[in-house]
């Protein structure tokens, strides 16, 4: 596409079937105490593969 | 949901539903921004007319809106929600508790100003833990994580190194029966320094999955707030220590980590003083406060912290341009091997897959809960024995405040901190706004890199 670059992502919507293994970190465990997100969170499964 | 922005130069479109991003131009970004509100033909004309000096023809715009029109079909753009009907089935099932906040130490030998546990006794009695406290802990964890392998476990105090000889004895206990469970425990201390050793770093380099070490960058602003109890700043105190210990550390996990008050609105010199310092791993956070401190960030400080993070997202694209990156906790965003969507609608795991516990055995939420009475859980020998609150944790998530539904973060924050929320509105249910539009802005920020950073590697290929 000309005007548009999509930059590679994971599909949510595919991980409705793929994800809820549950074996990710908990969101404050690891720096930040007392702003969390999700966002900066990896997978466990995907770590894995890679 | 679309979310459109300008940032660093990029145009960035973010597909909500998808987490589909995409970097266009300012044909394609008016095009995009116009689509689910006009017709094709009131799109061509406008923007034909828009951009006529730069040569753009109706063909060029229709040849845009087809390109849109195949990432819809694609679900790559103007996807739909089709996660709102299933959220609370997310978020409600059946959980297993996978991390602890082991409070080893109601006490600090620090005594900074703004501290949510209040100088470290989080408004109870100084206390240690002890190691039968602890080992309970531990085997509490074990007989509550079902089948997840992977277990974590956080020192937290106060200052946790002033048990360090429990600290160390969970952590060989923990070792001992690793293997009999069919666990790996990830631990991680959080500390101040101020007792860091040679022992311990030796300690924390073998055992540490993570090490937390709390520096609030320059010295001026890291010795306002941060003193020791007899009043002096702490920074020359710990530096050093901290320095020697990451040097050390190799390739292993860390974070120094900072918190920034109304005192330093120009925080992003202090994180460019810790990556001076030889630090690499960064991690500054908004103090959380009550409004009447007169440290407390207000809403009149926002449009200067927003120009902040934008500072600090570009000076970070420049030193990794230059080859001296460092990186900022709350702008790593893995695109392609971030959380799920059952991780993103559920969020931390505060009060269900994540508890707190006391020097005492006592169970909380998480560890910002510890000292609120009408939040405590249970305790390590009779497990949750306050469900109605656990029920309330585990109906929080990304599509349970009202304030959330058209919010176009939602799946980056699940709704935000239930301990923020509470302490701002009340309610863990709550919605705290000044930590909402920083959160967002982290986000844009973030977001932005990773474009960047994408752009950069297909101009090379």
């Amino acid at each position: 596409m000309k005007r548009i670059q999509t930059i590679e992502t994971r599909d949510l919507k595919k991980s409705v079937e793929t994800g809820g293994c549950g074996e990710c970190q908990t969101s404050c465990q690891s720096a930040c105490k007392t702003s969390c997100g999700v966002a900066n969170q990896q997978c466990e499964k995907c770590m894995e593969q890679k | 949901m679309v979310h459109q922005y300008k940032l660093g130069g990029y145009n960035i479109v973010l597909d909500v539903f998808s987490g589909a991003v995409h970097a266009v131009d300012e044909v394609a970004y008016d095009a995009i921004a116009l689509y689910e509100t006009h017709t094709k033909d009131e799109i061509q004309t406008e923007l034909s007319e828009k951009y006529a000096d730069d040569g753009v023809t109706k063909e060029d715009i229709a040849e845009v809106l087809c390109d849109i029109e195949q990432l819809k079909a694609d679900g790559k753009l103007f996807t739909e929600d089709v996660y709102a009907d299933h959220a609370f089935d997310f978020k409600n099932r059946n959980t297993v508790i996978k991390a602890l906040c082991l409070h080893v130490a109601h006490t600090c030998n620090l005594n900074c100003s703004y501290c949510f546990a209040a100088q470290g006794k989080y408004h109870g009695e100084r206390a240690l833990m002890s190691f039968e406290t602890g080992k309970r802990a531990l085997d509490f964890l074990v007989e509550n994580s079902g089948t997840r392998k992977n277990l974590e476990v956080d020192f937290f105090g106060g200052e946790p190194l002033m048990n360090f000889e429990v600290v160390k004895q969970l952590v060989a206990y923990a070792r001992s029966m690793e293997k009999e469970a069919g666990k790996n425990f990830r631990f991680t201390l959080t500390t101040n320094g101020v007792l860091l050793n040679d022992e311990v770093t030796e300690f924390a380099n073998r055992e540490c999955h993570n090490v937390v070490l709390s520096l609030d960058g320059r010295k001026e602003v890291h010795d306002r707030l941060r003193k020791t109890v007899n009043g002096e700043g702490s920074y020359d105190l710990i530096v050093p220590k901290f320095q020697d210990f990451v040097k050390k550390r190799g390739n292993r996990g860390y974070y120094v980590r900072g918190t920034y008050t109304k005192y330093n609105l120009d925080f992003t010199n202090d994180i460019f003083h810790m990556a001076d310092l030889g630090f690499t791993e960064l991690s500054m956070e908004p103090v959380v406060s009550a409004p009447d401190d007169p440290y407390a960030l207000s809403e009149a400080d926002l449009p200067t912290l927003y120009l902040q993070y934008e500072i600090l997202a570009e000076e970070m694209l420049r030193r990794r341009r230059e080859g001296h990156p460092f990186t900022f906790y709350h702008y790593m965003i893995d695109l392609t091997g971030g959380p799920c969507i059952y991780k993103r609608i559920s969020g931390c795991g505060s009060g269900t897959e994540y508890l707190a516990v006391t020097p005492w055995g006592d169970l909380y939420p998480c560890h910002q809960f510890v000292g609120e009475e009408k939040y405590r859980l249970g305790d390590i020998w009779n497990g949750i024995t306050n469900p109605a609150v656990q029920q309330e944790f585990k109906l929080c998530n990304a599509y349970a405040r009202e304030d959330c539904r058209d919010c176009w973060a939602k799946l980056y924050c699940s709704g935000g901190c239930a301990a923020n929320a509470y302490h701002a509105t009340g309610s863990v249910t709550g919605v705290y706004e000044l930590g909402c539009q920083l959160f967002k802005k982290r986000m844009e920020c973030a977001i932005m890199l990773k474009v960047a950073e994408a752009l950069d590697k297909a101009a090379e290929a």
